[in-house]
Order: C-alpha cells, then structure tokens, then sequence
C-alpha cells in the first residue's frame, strides 16, 4: 500500500487518484433524498389516480354530494405558497452566512406551515361529513389527511433545522447547508403536491 | 498511496463491527456482508416458503381435501406466494447480487448510502418473521398474494393487517433498496468509467430500481388504504360501501406487474454476467441489451391491466393491453437471441453455473411463450384462474429467477468464500431441479386448459393423476435442495480453494482477492473498459492500474 506502482506515480494518475477518493466522499443525499420524493409522489399519483377514477366510475347518490366551501382551502394554499418563498429566503440568507436571517425565515416558515395545519382543522371540524360517511368523505379525508402527515413531519423537520441553526458553532453553517437543503426540497415537494390536490379536489 | 481518506473511512465503516462471522449478524455497513446478509436470509425463506409448496403438493395428491383444513390451505397457499415473491426473489436478485456486485462494477469502495442499505436489510427479517408468526397466533392472511378485496376485507382482518403490515415494511426496504443502486450506478461511478461500458447487471439493476422506486409506492398507498377499509371500515374497496373493487385491482397491478420485472430483470443481469465468462466471448450485442432493459422498463409500466381482462374491462382497454403486452415479446427476445448468441461457437465449460444459466433459457422461452399467449383476450379468457396462470408463472419466475439464483451461486461462490463448490454435487443439483421444475409445472399447462381453478384445495377428480405426476415432481424439487445445501456448507470448509480468479473473469469483483477485503481492493480501483473482453487481443483490454504492489493480486 506505501510503495507507489509505477503506473500510479506519473501525476497524472495521482490526480486521478484525487478525483476517485472526490467521488466516493461527494455528497450524494440531496440526489437520494430527491429519488425518494420521487417514490412519495408516485404514492400520491396513486391516491389521486384512485379519487379520479371513484369520481368517474362511482357516482354518489344525491344526498351525499357536498359543494366544498373555498375560502379557507384557498387559504391554505397561500399559505403553503408563501411558506415556499420563506424557505427559499431562508436558504440564501445561509449561503450569505446571515445566521440570524437565516434563522428569522425559518421560524418563519415553521409558523406558516403549523398555520396551515391549524386551519386544515377547522376545515375538518367544518365539515358536514365525516371518514365513513360515504365513499368522497373517505376519499378526501385519506387525501388531505396523507397530505397533512408530510406537513405536520415537514414543520417538524424545519423546527428541529431552526433549533439546530441557533446552536453556536452550530451544525448548519454555509458550508454544511445538508439538513437546511433536504427540509427544503421536502417543503417544496409537500407545497407542489398540495397544489395539485388543491386543484383535483376542490377546483375539479 | 494510503491516503487519510482511505483510512478515515475504513475506521468509520469497520472499527465497531464485529469480526469474522459475527459480522454476519451485525449491523454491518459493508456491502458485501449486506449482500450474502441477504442471501442467506433469502435461502432460508425460499426454505421456508418451498416447505409450504410441498404442504401444498401432499394436499392436491388426492382431490379432496384431506391433508389440511380448507381455510389452512388458504393460509399456506398465502404464506407461500408472499414468502417466495417478497422475501426470497426480490430481496435475492436485488438485494442481494445487487449490494455485492453493483460497488465492484462501478469502481466503488461501498454503495452510496451504507447506513440506508443496511436498514432496508434489516426490515426484512422481522417483517418476514412477523409474517411467518401470524399463523400460529392469530391465523395468517387467507387472501392470497394479491390481496384482493371484497374476500381480503371479508376474511380474518387479524392476520389480514399483519400480512399488510409485513408487505408495507418489506415494499419499503426494496425502495431504499432502490433508491441506492440509482445512486451507487449514476452517482458512484469511478471517473472515466461510462455507462456503456458497465457490466450488463448494472443496467438490469438501474432498469429495475426505477421500476422499484416508480411502483412499490403505489403499492403501499393501495394496501394503506385497504388497511382503513378492514380496520376503520371505510368503502374504498367495499362494493357494499359505494366502493369500487377494480380499482384496487388497477392499483395492485400497476406494481405487481413490474414486480415481475423487478424479480426478472436482475436475472437477465446476472445470465449476461455468468454467460462471457463461461463460454469466453463477449456478451453479444451489448447495446441492443440496454436498450431492450430500458423499452422493458418502459413498457412493463404501462400494462398492467392484462391481469384483468376477465374483470368487465371495457374492450379499447382490452386491445391497448393486449398489443402493449405482446410488444414486450420484443426486447424480451432480442435478449433471448443475444443469450443464445453469446453462446453460439463459444467455448462452453458446461459447469453447473452454466447449466443452471441454459435451463433458465429453456425455461423462460416457455414461460414467455405462455405469457404472450396469455395476453390474448380470447386466450385469456379461457385459462383466467386456471393452473394454466400457475405453471406460466412459475416458468417466469422459478424457471426464471430461481434458476438464475443457483446460477449465480455456483459462479460467485468461489469469490464469496474462496472455495469452489462440488461440480458433482452442482450438476446432481441441476439434474434434479431441471427435472422435477418441469414435471412439477408442465403438466399444470394441461390441467389449466382443460379447467383445474387455482388456488382451491379440491378438484374435480379427473384431474388426480396429471395432479399426482406434478406432486412427484415438487418432491423430486424438495430433493433437489439437499445435495445443494450440503455442497454450500461442506465446501465452505473443505471445497478446493478457489484462488483470486478461478473463471479467468474480466469483470472487477474478479480483479481482487476471494473474498474481497473490507475496501474492495488494496490499491485503486481498477478501470475495466471492456467486462467482456474475451477472445480479444490481450494489450487492447484496458484494466489500468490493479495493485501491482500486492504480489497476491498479480495473477490476471
Ligand atoms: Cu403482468
């Protein structure tokens, strides 16, 4: 292992060495983390796939058809919308190593999405039917609800990156941005998904 | 050349973990202690799940049901299905050759998620045992693998959700699964390395992890839902609640068609791998293979509904199914004619690895055969539900798969361990699998046409001799499995030594000593341009740099 064969000692192959041992400790989470949004909105492609082809196929009986108040879901997606930028702004405040911007967005941001779950319960509370009432309820209760479990985990995610961001000589710095980039790839998965939701369930 | 980094990330992978074979039951991060992790788990699941097909075999001896009680039967004939799909084929073509071969083909010291890939190990066994356990405590799931409602809702919910429970933790182990050898073969591929010049199985394995990351999903959000339906009795799947019953059949299939995939494109992997090297010609026609991986990966997305051509399917869906299916036949037979190419003129060692590697040729002809036939309508109709389906896919995936399995056993074995195994012992193995699988699983083709329903206990007893000479047949399987398994143990201690590089292979796992150290190899990774360079000029294969300070490792 000291001794240096001759093919590796022309510098050329050391630099090449370089890049080898560059490659395999290069950070690939971003990508992996990406490849499993990937998964998780297929999972939501099959939800919504699902709710379609009810709405198509199982038409309910007259009683059971409800018009959606829009006021308050239009509410929530500003609210998810908004949260987005915040994030965003987050996230360059940290590559300008402005830790106490930085740190202001995130809160931010973390306030915007507990906002969004509080008045997705008044929704649910609102509401004229409940999860076995007929097959839409159930539809929109496991929709929303799927929905709202990756909110609730992402505003989880982006208090515990705040909480991490305060700490001095803290473990989020601009140059080990890794938790502050996947809570926010994440968040702008979550906010992308919402958008299509909102569209199939309320505006459809 | 013993560089900090080098050192640094041996302590971190190596200096807490157990040594020798306790490794094998830690929670290792080695890549190649999580593949044969894999496989042993593997193999003693397939053990499992091929005692519940003989238990199945003795009760369809005679037409009634006289050995076990009809709903045990239904239980066994569950367990059975579950365990060999989700515990023993997938976790083995992918999880296991996956994890120990892919970092060596791409010139990588580990996969790229080492802690990911040992917990997507490690949600196998406990979900297999819980699955296993449901049947003494609270009865086991009775509505086969695929879970259909109404009868999944209308049967005993206990084990129902425990079987949902299981699949849902082994679905999410084959997506971390995948999501890392997407990672490892895009992002870990030692520089100068291009993707057309990787070993054919790192192309099966990219096709099959996308298939993995696109389907197993929707899988589980299915089952999720079916879960509210037996647990909160909501009506996603219950007719009697305004709910729909095809569309869970839709969404079931839209994974577990590619679920055959998943368990047969690694195979495809692995035949292009052991084939070169036996017969010393390179793989034949190597981009066409790619491309063919790739328009399978595309097309076995979009044809799923040929499982429900008897479930009021409306007539265009029919049709687009029908000629979506059989344009599979297409680059599944490109692959076939460049296997057989391959071999054609070639010096052929017929050991057991390549006899294994033939007889799924053989196999997999038959039950591609079938399955193009299958997906006519009129065909379709006729054999819907009948031991016609049964022997099909057994021919896909045991014909297929399995034979793969002992395949690549008997050619990575030596690398594995360093010891050969018996080639006696390994062709009385093959003798006895070949002939039993086919008189097992031919004679099953005639009971289908002629109207034998699958998954039933009884039979009409016209059907009991066809019945009996296939019963004969899973007994001669179950044989088929001891000289195997004492070939596998004995030769761990007293099988010749195998030296660095028994086949003269070109492939990189080969390039290192058997077994391989923790880091793969000594030095750098060697740049293999040409895995399967046989036959040609020695000076034009370009394998640069191997280790020439390590006097063990000059021998190729
Ligand atoms: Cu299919």
């Amino acid at each position: 292992m000291t001794t240096l064969s001759p093919i590796n000692s022309s510098s050329e192959e050391k630099s090449e060495e370089q890049v080898v041992n560059e490659q395999e400790h290069g950070d690939h989470r971003l990508f992996g983390l990406a490849a499993f949004l990937v998964a998780d909105g297929m999972t939501f492609a099959g939800f919504f796939a699902a709710y379609l082809t009810f709405k198509a196929v199982n038409p309910l009986l007259p009683d059971a058809i409800y018009e959606l108040e829009l006021p308050l879901p239009t509410l929530n997606t500003v609210l998810l919308l908004v949260s987005s930028a915040t994030f965003h702004r987050a996230g360059q405040a940290l590559r300008k190593d402005e830790a106490k911007l930085c740190q202001r967005w995130l809160l931010f941001t973390a306030g915007l999405g507990l906002a969004f779950l509080a008045s997705q319960m008044v929704e649910y509370f609102t509401l004229p039917f409940g999860l076995t009432d007929n097959l839409y309820a159930s539809t929109f209760y496991a929709l929303t609800g799927f929905h709202g479990l990756h909110v609730t985990l992402g505003a989880i995610m982006i208090l515990i990156v705040w909480w991490q961001a305060r700490q001095p000589g803290g473990r989020i710095t601009s140059e080990n941005p890794f938790p502050l980039e996947a809570a926010e790839l994440y968040w702008h998965f979550v906010d992308g998904i919402w958008v299509i939701l909102f569209i199939i369930l309320y505006l459809l | 050349m013993t560089t900090a980094s080098q050192q640094t990330h041996q302590s971190s992978s190596g200096s807490l973990q157990p040594k020798g074979w306790l490794k094998y039951f830690s929670f290792s991060l080695d890549h190649k202690v999580i593949g044969l992790q894999y496989l042993v788990c593997g193999f003693i699941f397939y053990l499992i799940g091929g005692s519940l097909a003989s238990a199945i075999r003795i009760e369809l001896s005679s037409p009634m049901s006289d050995f076990m009680a009809r709903d045990t039967y239904n239980q066994v004939l569950t367990l059975h299905g579950t365990i060999m799909i989700f515990l023993w084929i997938v976790p083995v073509v992918n999880g296991a050759f996956g994890n120990y071969l892919i970092p060596f083909y791409v010139g990588a010291r580990d996969m790229a998620f080492p802690r990911l890939n040992a917990v997507a190990f490690w949600l196998i066994p406990p979900a297999g045992l819980m699955l296993i356990t449901s049947y003494f405590i609270t009865g086991a799931a009775e509505s086969g693998w695929t879970a259909y409602p109404p009868l999944s809702i209308t049967t005993p919910a206990a084990g129902q959700i425990i079987w949902i429970l299981s699949v849902l933790l082994l679905g999410g182990s084959s997506i971390f699964g995948g999501i890392n050898f997407i990672a490892t073969i895009l992002k870990l591929r030692r520089p100068g390395l291009k993707l057309m010049q990787l070993p054919m199985y790192c192309w099966a394995m990219l096709g099959t992890s996308i298939l993995v990351v696109l389907s197993t999903p929707v899988l589980a959000g299915t089952l999720i839902l079916l879960s509210f339906d037996i647990v909160a009795h909501t009506g996603f799947f219950n007719p009697t609640l305004g709910g729909n019953v095809i569309v869970y059949q839709h969404l079931f299939w839209f994974y577990s068609h590619p679920a055959v995939y998943i368990m047969v494109l690694p195979a495809f992997g692995l035949v292009s791998e052991i084939l070169p090297v036996h017969c010393r010609k390179p793989l034949f026609g190597y981009s066409t293979m790619v491309y063919s991986i790739m328009a399978i990966v595309f097309l076995g997305l979009i044809v799923w509904a040929h499982h429900m051509f008897t479930s009021g399917t409306p007539p265009w869906m029919r049709l687009f199914f029908t000629i979506a299916t059989s344009f599979i036949a297409v680059p599944t037979g490109i692959k076939f004619f460049n296997w057989v190419a391959t071999l054609w003129g070639g010096r052929i060692s017929l050991n057991s690895a390549v006899l294994f590697s033939c007889g799924f040729i053989a196999n997999f002809v038959l039950g591609g055969i079938t399955g193009v036939a299958l997906a006519q309508v009129p065909f379709d109709i006729h054999v819907h539900d009948t031991y016609f389906v049964v022997a099909h896919f057994h021919y896909i995936v045991y014909g297929g798969s399995v034979f793969v399995i002992f395949s690549s056993i008997y050619h990575w074995y030596p690398k594995f361990t360093g010891r050969m195994l018996n080639e006696d012992l390994g062709r009385l193995h093959f003798l006895l699998t070949f002939l039993g699988f086919n008189l097992c699983f031919a004679p099953q083709h005639w009971l289908g046409l002629n109207g034998m329903p699958r998954r039933v206990a009884e039979y009409d007893p016209q059907f009991t001799f066809i019945n009996q000479l296939s019963s004969i047949g899973a007994l001669i399987m179950a044989l088929s499995t001891l000289p195997f398994l004492w070939n596998v143990i004995q030769s761990a201690f007293k099988g010749a030594i195998a030296g660095d590089n028994p086949w003269e292979a070109l492939t990189p796992e080969w390039l290192t000593t058997s077994p391989p150290p923790v880091e793969n190899w000594t030095g750098m990774a060697p740049l293999v341009k040409e895995p399967y360079g046989y036959g040609i000029k020695e000076e034009s294969i370009q394998i640069q740099s191997p280790d020439i300070s390590d006097p063990e490792n000059n021998k190729q």
